[in-house]
């Protein structure tokens, strides 16, 4: 069985360290259980392989493959922009999936997924068989699409992926001059996280407003107007940051000069003193290995029941990769709801039984608008069977009112409870 | 989808697809599902403090009720006003039985 080959291939893996080959294999593949790999331990992957775990009750054995070796969460990371947050607060380990689940957890890249053979292979440790595979590879980047950007991460860093990223551009705005200019783009919708580049101008701009009261924050939104929360942000943009941030709609980004740090408008020259550049996005390039059909070049359409791929049943995707049902956003939440959904359906369809026939999902994104007052958006989803998807159920959700303290602290007990849920 | 054809539809997935399957297990089923909507901000594993109160483990009665207040209005919500009003009066009940005994925590606490 190819379980076998993959421990043996562990045990001569020069490259591994072995601690985590003993990590790895911290309980060993059973005979006979059945053996679910999940590539990517993002909000999405990592939330799964702990439901398969708990809804089986450890029937199920869960490889989990991530290529970082912790886990650093996105939301709250334009926090670390203003700097009221450090990356250290939003990085975690993956101990307890291992000690508490008995996840194995195997820190390398998947290069290609055998459908047909139901094998993984991984960049270092060798082919894993399964008997199901969960894909949650988040989004990779088309920087190809704006001339100029390729390559440039260093000088026009987009910190759309928490890490050094973030880092590096927390950098560059301390070091920018007072009177200076911050450039965001926003791409075309769909992309990662529809309000973050809104809740990025506001806490860019509380920063600046304190400490370089003569800085200029361009929204460079691709957009025609404000994607998420829209009067809300509306607001904090026309209220307390009216003399830092400029809201320009409908400028889409077709270059960028990384040495004199301009960017090229269709009908506009912007000059920045720090250019932060979020590029249009696709699914993680991971799904490309196996010849997944995506639809518009870029997200997988799925089968909401299971979330199988609808074009490779058996293969599960879930989280940012998919394309959205009607008023889905792509969030950390919503990968949190997805991972449970797939997980309930791989473990009742590994049972010989059928999946939950309606299932329903629930999102809650809060946004920061300053240090302390955020906002939220809340939507309810269902499996319309009709319609063949999910859609949002009329007369639940909402936005709030305004922005408030009291939504603040809820925002950050967020941060706390979905960080428990997905890993603890 | 009311509460009323949710039953219906998992009671019919019962007599066709698993015989043994008992339409409760599978309402036990679809309540497990419906409250892990609720646990991403009310992890039983959060650390405490934590300004999102914790509901895991308090009797259904109450969990109910405060979902029905919130429904109704006669509880102040930021949010949870929103929420309640995506689920029918039985999937409330469905949810705050499952919280409250909350059968699948813990595969091995340590
Ligand atoms: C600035 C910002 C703020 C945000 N704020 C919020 C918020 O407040 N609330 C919210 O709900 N969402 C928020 N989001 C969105 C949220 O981060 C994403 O929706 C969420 O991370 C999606 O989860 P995922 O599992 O699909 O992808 P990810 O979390 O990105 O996980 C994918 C993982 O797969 C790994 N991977 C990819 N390919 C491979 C491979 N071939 N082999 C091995 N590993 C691989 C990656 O390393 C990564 O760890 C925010 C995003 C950003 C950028």
């Amino acid at each position: 069985m190819n379980r076998r080959r993959f421990l043996h291939s562990l045990s001569l893996a020069a490259t591994a360290p072995a601690s985590a080959i003993l990590a790895a294999c911290s309980s060993a593949p059973r005979r006979g259980a059945a053996h679910v790999v999940v590539v990517g331990g993002g909000y999405g992957g990592a939330t799964t392989a702990k439901y398969l775990r708990m809804w089986s009750a450890g029937r199920i054995d869960v490889t989990l493959i991530e290529r970082e070796a912790r886990f650093v969460s996105c939301p709250m990371s334009n926090l670390v922009l203003a700097g009221l947050r450090n990356l250290g607060d939003l990085t975690a380990s993956y101990d307890r999936l291992r000690t508490r689940w008995g996840v194995r957890v195997v820190n390398d890249e998947v290069v290609h997924v055998d459908v047909t053979r139901r094998q993984a292979r991984l960049a270092r440790h060798g082919d894993i068989g399964f008997d199901r595979v969960v894909l949650a590879p988040g989004v990779d980047f088309l920087t190809e699409q704006i001339a100029g950007l390729a390559g440039n991460s260093e000088r026009i860093p987009h910190a759309w992926k928490a890490g050094p990223q973030t880092e590096l551009l927390r950098r560059q705005i301390e070091a920018m001059p007072d009177g200076g200019v911050f450039a965001l783009h926003v791409p075309r919708f769909p992309y990662r996280c529809p309000p973050g580049p809104y809740e990025r101008a506001c806490l860019v701009a509380h920063y600046l407003r304190a400490r370089k009261p003569r800085a200029k924050l361009l929204v460079l939104d691709a957009n025609s107007e404000i994607q998420s929360k829209k009067a809300l942000f509306a607001a904090a943009f026309a209220g307390p940051y009216r003399d830092i941030i400029e809201y320009r709609p409908d400028s889409t980004l077709l270059s960028v000069d990384a040495q004199t740090l301009s960017a090229d408008l269709e009908f506009d020259r912007v000059r920045a003193d720090v250019l932060n550049v979020i590029p249009p996005m696709r699914a993680g390039r991971l799904v490309d290995r196996m010849g997944i059909p995506l639809t518009n070049g870029r997200w997988v359409d799925v089968d909401w029941r299971t979330m199988e791929a609808r074009a490779l049943p058996g293969v599960h995707v879930i989280g940012d990769a998919v394309l959205a049902a009607p008023g889905m956003p792509k969030s950390g939440h919503i990968a949190n709801q997805q991972a449970k959904l797939a997980a309930a359906a791989i473990v009742e369809l590994l049972d010989g039984r059928s999946p939950d026939p309606i299932p329903t999902l629930l999102n809650t994104c809060y946004s920061f608008v300053d240090d302390r007052n955020a906002i939220h958006v809340a939507t309810v989803h269902r499996y319309d069977a009709a319609a063949g998807t999910v859609l949002p159920v009329a007369g639940a959700g909402g936005l709030s009112s305004a922005a408030s303290e009291e939504e603040g602290r809820y925002a950050a007990a967020w941060a706390q409870s979905i960080r428990a849920d997905t890993l603890a | 989808m009311t509460g009323k054809s949710t039953l219906a539809a998992l009671c019919l997935l019962a007599g066709t697809t698993h015989a043994a399957e008992s339409a409760t297990d599978l309402a036990a089923l679809h309540a497990r599902n419906l409250a892990a909507n609720c646990t991403p901000c009310h992890s039983a594993d959060t650390p405490a403090p934590n300004a999102i109160p914790r509901i895991v483990g308090l009797p259904a009665d109450s969990i109910l009720q405060r979902l029905r207040a919130f429904r109704s209005g006669d509880a102040p919500a930021t949010v949870m006003h929103q929420i309640v009003r995506g689920y029918s009066d039985e999937q409330l009940s469905l949810i705050a039985t499952h919280l409250a005994t909350s059968p699948d925590l813990a595969l091995d606490p340590r």
